[in-house]
């Protein structure tokens, strides 16, 4: 949540009503969907009777030209230089935010639609033991790399959220000397290539300490990167607590830590299981630390600390390389997989972060209920 | 140790010192929250260093040349260099760019000047849902879904506009389709993808933060919204533009799956980006890793190395003009 919807939300109800200037001007909205229409046909008679030229995208391309300048032509007409190039912008603006919105829907809906028919149950439970090159892609599964996923993501986590989240503590709550520096090192580690991260890990790892590829190798390079995201989302998760709860904290005789435990943490909760979240979200799909560190396995191994493992992203990305048909279906399903696994997460950062930090938990209920407190 | 308090009163530069008697409980807490945020600076040195220790092999063989020789044969015993590794990989990033800036610019702007309130929370939510889509499975559907699209375009685009240099494609005989496929221009489309999530998200911030005083004055004085966008919104929010154009340029440079997945990689430096054959950094590691020998590791660990200090260079910068700007120093009269 921005400071701006934030404050929009502890505005008093009593403000005044909101005058619009944003209502649609039927003349515009008559110029607009006139120019639509006029431009298609222009197109079309433009596009396929005078000049021989084919292919969706050219026509559309053609189409969208035709229509803002016919836009800002009919509204030059109409009124004056002003207000026509005030619409076009109109026009220009609104449809790069929809150019925004078109990737999504076709990314998912193609992958949908690639993935699926080879998805069946058998993909969570099966691994690739039995799987040669002339199976069909319905046999075997991904049960192999989702537990190595799960594995390797969940280590990341335990190593680098307790580390983010203090990190983030530091900056926002201790505020030593180095936090201005720290918060420059934050930003600028956020954006280390994922493949310098396993490169990195190799380095140090294997080669210096001479441990083989595990499924830990991967979730330490997977840490590197995790890390700064969460000391970074934390921070601003914590800079929204407001100052005078710790003011009232501390002027109650809380100490630094007390204050930080029992006030700024249990209030911004909500906020720091969202950011983490977000953040597996982002380090789930990630593939290139992986190839390095973590040596690929087609069966299960259930121990991250010895032995290859798999992961969903580095499966796919094997499997999609290969000539076969079946093994390409296989990719695109074990690709489907991921991109619900990263949707499931995103959708419930989403309801943890939509509560505000008075939200109460059933558990907390039932306990503050035996306190005699709610 | 002290603890400051800041008046609210701007004026008064005086800070108000308050000695305190720290508790063993805040001592630890406050050096274990040290040592946390010390972690980032110790793994920042330490990946600098691993990748300098184990590329200095490469780098004593090499010399200078690893940043001028095009070849890459360090498992044969061969010369080996990024000179066209990274000629490619900058324009790869640039592509993307040149796609994602204006794009980022126009959705950010439809976010908080023209959505309606209730569809801004919304557009928000898919902004960042993009970002979170697996570079994967961006890559995946640019192999298999917009690639056989794109070959036509740039098609069109060697055909008409080939009077450009960087469009100008050779070919012995008529130009087929199959000339096109595995590009820069392809590769850096697909990066775009990657990066208007970003881009938007940064310019969302910084175009939001637009002083509300000097837009109601812009409406108020007669302008109309793209007079508002133009005079107050784009000056003020010039730092965030290029802050997260900056950003962009370091994950544009680092991107590795979605590029490995779309080209094939060439030694040979070329001028046009729409025929076939790319490279770029971080896919030249995840290629040639599983078929290096040790010097091929070493050389490999100095291309990262010199991939991590040039995004590492950019994105400093990134986010000291980013943060410049939105503290308002911008708009200062």
């Amino acid at each position: 949540m921005t400071d701006t919807e934030l404050d929009t939300e502890l505005a008093p109800a009593t403000e005044p009503e909101r005058i619009r200037i944003r209502t649609l001007d039927p003349d515009d909205a008559t110029a607009v969907g006139g120019s639509a229409l006029a431009s298609l046909a222009l197109t079309w008679l433009i596009y396929g009777r005078l000049v021989p030229l084919t292919g969706g995208l050219g026509f559309w391309v053609c189409w969208y030209i035709i229509f803002v300048t016919a836009v800002w032509a009919v509204t030059r007409q109409l009124s004056d230089a002003i207000h026509a190039r005030d619409q076009l912008a109109r026009v220009i603006i609104w449809s790069g935010g929809m150019a925004v919105i078109a990737p999504l829907l076709l990314v998912v809906g193609y992958t949908i639609s690639r993935g699926y028919h080879a998805l069946r149950p058998s993909f969570f439970v099966e691994d690739q033991r039995y799987v040669g090159a002339l199976s069909k892609s319905t046999e075997g599964g991904g049960a192999h790399a989702i537990i190595g996923t799960l594995q390797q993501v969940g280590l990341a986590l335990v190593i680098s959220v307790p580390l983010g989240v203090m990190s983030a503590v530091y900056l926002s709550e201790v505020k030593g000397r180095l936090a201005r520096p720290l918060r420059t090192a934050t930003d600028a580690m956020s954006a280390v290539p994922s493949i310098v991260a396993g490169l990195f890990i190799y380095a140090i790892w294997i080669l210096s300490f001479g441990q083989s590829q595990t499924g830990f190798a991967g979730s330490l390079a997977l840490s590197v990167l995790f890390l700064p995201t969460v000391t970074r989302t934390s921070e601003v998760v914590l800079r929204l607590v407001p100052g005078g709860l710790r003011e009232a904290s501390l002027a109650l005789g809380g100490g630094d830590w007390r204050t930080t435990s029992r006030v700024v943490l249990p209030t911004a909760r909500s906020g720091l299981a969202t950011a983490v979240i977000l953040g597996m979200a982002r380090v789930i799909g990630e593939t290139a630390p992986l190839i390095l560190t973590i040596g690929g396995a087609f069966v299960v191994n259930a121990n991250p600390f010895s032995g290859k493992q798999d992961s969903l992203p580095y499966f796919v990305f094997r499997l999609v390389r290969f000539p076969q048909e079946s093994q390409i279906d296989r990719a695109w399903t074990g690709a489907l997989v991921l991109l619900m696994l990263v949707l499931v997460l995103f959708v419930i950062a989403r309801i943890i972060g939509g509560r505000g930090p008075d939200h109460i938990g059933r558990l907390r209920r039932r306990r503050l209920k035996k306190e005699g407190l709610a | 140790m002290t603890i400051t308090i800041e008046p609210d009163v701007e004026i008064v530069e005086e800070r108000i010192d308050i000695q305190v008697r720290r508790s063993t409980a805040d001592r630890v807490y406050r050096a274990a929250a040290t040592a946390a945020g010390a972690t980032t600076f110790v793994l920042m040195g330490l990946i600098g260093t691993f990748l300098l220790v184990r590329g200095t092999g490469a780098f004593r063989k090499s010399g200078f040349s690893f940043f001028t020789e095009f070849a890459w044969q360090p498992d044969l015993g061969g010369k080996f260099g990024v000179g066209a590794v990274l000629p490619y990989t900058i324009a790869i990033a640039l592509v993307a760019l040149t796609i994602a800036v204006p794009v980022s610019i126009l959705a950010a702007l439809f976010i908080t000047e023209y959505a309606p309130r209730r569809a801004r929370r919304i557009l928000t939510s898919i902004v960042d849902l993009l970002a979170a889509v697996p570079s994967l499975i961006y890559g995946l559907w640019g192999l298999f879904s917009l690639q056989p699209r794109l070959v036509k375009l740039s098609k069109w685009m060697a055909d008409h506009l080939g009077f450009i240099p960087i469009f100008r494609v050779r070919a012995e005989g008529p130009k087929t389709l199959s000339l096109f496929p595995s590009s820069t221009f392809i590769a850096g489309i697909i990066v775009s993808l990657m990066l208007i999530p970003i881009c938007t998200a940064v310019m969302r911030e910084v175009f939001g933060q637009a002083p509300t005083n000097e837009k109601e004055g812009a409406l108020a004085l007669g302008g109309t919204r793209w007079g508002v966008i133009r005079d107050v919104i784009l000056p003020f929010g010039r730092g965030g533009i290029i802050g997260g154009a900056m950003l962009s340029l370091g994950r544009a440079l680092g991107e590795t799956i979605a590029v490995t997945l779309i080209i094939s990689p060439v030694f040979t430096p070329k001028l046009d980006i729409l025929s076939q054959g790319s490279n770029s950094i971080a896919a030249l590691i995840a290629l040639k890793f599983s078929e290096s020998n040790e010097l091929g590791i070493s050389a490999l660990m100095a291309a990262g190395l010199t991939l991590f200090v040039i995004t590492l260079l950019i994105n400093s910068m990134a986010s000291f003009i980013v943060s410049k700007s939105r503290s308002g120093e911008a708009t200062e009269i």
